[in-house]
């Protein structure tokens, strides 16, 4: 048995301990039964229970609970930990309720009320158990009960690092539930300026909130824009030393580069000279490292670069404005389309995709054809193979329509039957945007229905016909393929019979 | 956002659920169940995402331990598959080379670090340094 940490609760230790060593289901029923009497009696009995047998029998209830029993007690003293002075006791009492919790009981008038004396506590501890315990629930009644206190907790300069962390998601948690629980007046420039906080959690934790309030209130939180451009061009130039906490296999600040990257995309291109550029600089450093030997061989370091990389690549397809960045990060979509790794030729086909609808990249785009082509022949993983389907109809065009439908027909009679259907769609649509010649349109709607009759849907045939009748050019032609291609399945037909 | 969090064994048994959205108990168990089904059948050749139901299933695996991240269809992937190794990193400090037998015993706890690295379905931090010396310290409350 691992040896429990700190405060033990061995008596949870050996009652999980019995539980593994049940050699049936039914001995595990028998085990569990018993252990619930016994929990039963106890929290009945006389004898009041001190703090840390409460803390010891709503755990064991809790952990009989995650084994996929119903539990139809302990949620009273449960409730009573939470008043308790001690963090292991308040801890467990927490997280029972988080697990446990019935919206419509009466305890939650009781659970909010403690929740209310944790969050003005002098123990930032403990207002930190009772922020997560917010947010962990974050019900329409817990709303009402806290949309005061907590912004207010939030941009005060009192408040600690850790509990404003905490504050500030526990916010985005309400908010979520009920969109009127922060409206922007008093509160906007200061939550913007948590950007600006020196402790790099506050301003993960911070950066979150404000993505989802300026996504509802742009205009409210347009300030956050320059602030986040000024604190992502900080972390793209730092050194490895000067963010040591929050540099991860030697990328600095990954995860809020890309929540950064993120915010920016909520707006349009800053317009200022000074912001553009600053915003330009970061983009072309997040391009240039990509191109840099890779400070370590480790999946993590090029997984954390990377993930930073194609959120920039997202920014810049959104911005859709900056034609040199956009052939830059098609050129490095490319080059990961031939890598080693199926993550990254995956990611950078869906990418790619999104390059292909932008006027600026379509024919950098165009360039990589065979090799997505390619892919849809090589790669072993389906959902690859239905990203480079994804990408060649997006970079469908009147110069190359020809080649990938022929591609895509190639493929349909051993595609999958789970996404033959779309793929249906896809060669139809294709086939009418960029006839040129409707006699090649008919041949390869006729090829869709051999190879896939199944699964060409009415709309489609329906099409076809519409299209057939309006065109006299065809009908000639149309009638004499259907009627020869009828007159060979007919004779597969009775070949088979006879 | 993350939409919920699971550590599952080969077997199918659950470690750790962590749940960012309502699910009622029965949607819960089915949950649970699929991405069970779903994960475990892949391998090396698959990509470490998969399309689950209206979202996506970024995971890994990790001995005979799946951990695995529901986020929604336009969330960044790799952000999030390292976020889990991140957190793996920190279990493995916090309880010493961790085993599956650290987060029977200490499931309570493993809510903790959770807790202290995402919230609401976010990222809440990132620093291994600071998660482990916040848990360290609480380690030593009463």
């Amino acid at each position: 048995m691992p040896a429990v940490k700190g405060d033990g609760m061995r008596g949870l230790a050996v009652f999980i301990s019995d539980i593994r060593n049940c050699k049936s289901k039914e001995a595990e029923l028998k085990r569990i039964n018993k252990e619930l009497a016994n929990i039963r009696s106890k929290f009945k009995g006389d004898k009041t229970l001190d703090g840390y047998q409460k803390k010891k029998y709503v755990c064991k209830l809790l952990f009989i609970f995650l084994l996929g029993h119903d539990i139809d007690f302990g949620h009273m003293e449960a409730v009573n930990l939470l008043s308790s002075n001690k963090y292991t006791e308040k801890q467990i009492g927490y997280l029972f309720i988080s697990v446990l919790i019935n919206l419509n009981s009466e305890l939650i008038k009781l659970i909010i009320q403690s929740i209310k004396n944790d969050l003005q506590s002098r123990n930032p501890v403990h207002v930190n158990l009772a922020l997560q315990c917010i947010a962990n629930i974050g019900s329409k009644d817990m709303c009402e009960a806290f949309n005061t206190d907590l912004p207010k907790l939030l941009v005060s300069g009192d408040t600690i690092d850790f509990v404003k962390q905490s504050a500030a998601l526990c916010l985005l948690k309400l908010f979520r539930t009920s969109q009127d629980v922060l409206p922007p007046g008093e509160y906007a420039s200061r939550i913007v300026h948590l950007l600006n906080d020196q402790h790099m959690g506050v301003v993960t934790a911070a950066c979150s909130l404000i993505e989802a309030l300026s996504k509802r209130w742009p205009e409210d939180y347009k300030g956050c824009v320059s602030l986040a451009i000024s604190r992502l061009s900080r972390i793209v130039t730092a050194t490895y030393t000067d963010l040591q906490d929050y540099t991860y296999y030697f990328v600095p600040a990954p995860w809020l580069s890309v929540k950064l990257l993120r915010l920016l995309q909520n707006y349009q291109p800053p317009e200022d000279p000074a912001n553009k550029s600053r915003l330009l600089e970061c983009l072309e450093g997040i391009l240039n490292k990509a191109q840099e030997a890779p400070k370590s061989k480790k999946v993590q370091h090029s997984n954390a670069k990377n993930a930073v990389l194609f959120e920039a690549i997202a920014l810049i397809i959104h911005m859709d404005s900056e034609p040199a960045l956009l052939v830059r990060a098609c050129n490095q979509l490319g080059a990961f389309l031939a890598h080693r790794e199926t993550n990254l030729r995956y990611l950078a086909l869906e990418s790619m995709c999104l390059l292909a609808t932008s006027e600026f990249s379509h024919e950098a785009v165009k360039k990589h054809q065979e090799t997505i082509i390619n892919s849809l022949k090589t790669e072993r993983d389906v959902s690859v193979r239905q990203r480079a389907v994804d990408l060649l109809y997006a970079m469908c065009d009147r110069s190359n329509a020809a080649e990938i439908v022929s591609e895509m027909l190639i493929y349909l009679e051993t595609a999958d039957y789970s996404i033959r259907e779309e793929m249906v769609l896809k060669v139809a649509i294709l086939a009418e945007k960029y006839a040129t010649d409707y006699t090649w349109y008919v041949d390869v709607i006729l090829k869709l229905i051999r190879i896939a009759g199944d699964y060409v849907s009415e709309e489609v045939w329906y099409r076809v016909i519409q299209i057939v009748v309006n065109r006299e050019d065809v009908q000639g032609y149309a009638a004499k393929t259907v009627f020869e291609a009828l007159q060979v399945h007919i004779y597969c037909h009775l070949q088979h019979t006879s | 956002m993350i939409r919920f969090i699971l550590i599952q064994n080969r077997a199918g048994k659950t470690r750790l659920a962590k749940w960012y959205m309502h699910f009622d108990d029965d949607e819960k168990q089915k949950l649970i169940e699929e991405v069970h089904a779903c994960v475990t059948v892949r391998d090396a050749k698959h990509t470490n995402f998969v399309e689950f139901r209206n979202f996506k299933i970024v995971y890994r695996r990790y001995a005979g331990l799946y951990f695995c991240i529901c986020v929604d269809i336009s969330d960044n992937n790799l952000y999030y598959l390292e976020a889990i190794h991140n957190f793996v990193e920190v279990l493995n400090e916090y309880f010493h080379n961790v085993c599956e037998l650290d987060l029977v015993f200490n499931f309570y706890k493993v809510y903790s670090v959770v807790d202290e690295m995402f919230l609401a379905g976010e990222i809440r931090e990132t620093s291994q340094t600071k998660v482990l010396k916040q848990l360290l310290m609480l380690t030593s409350l009463e």
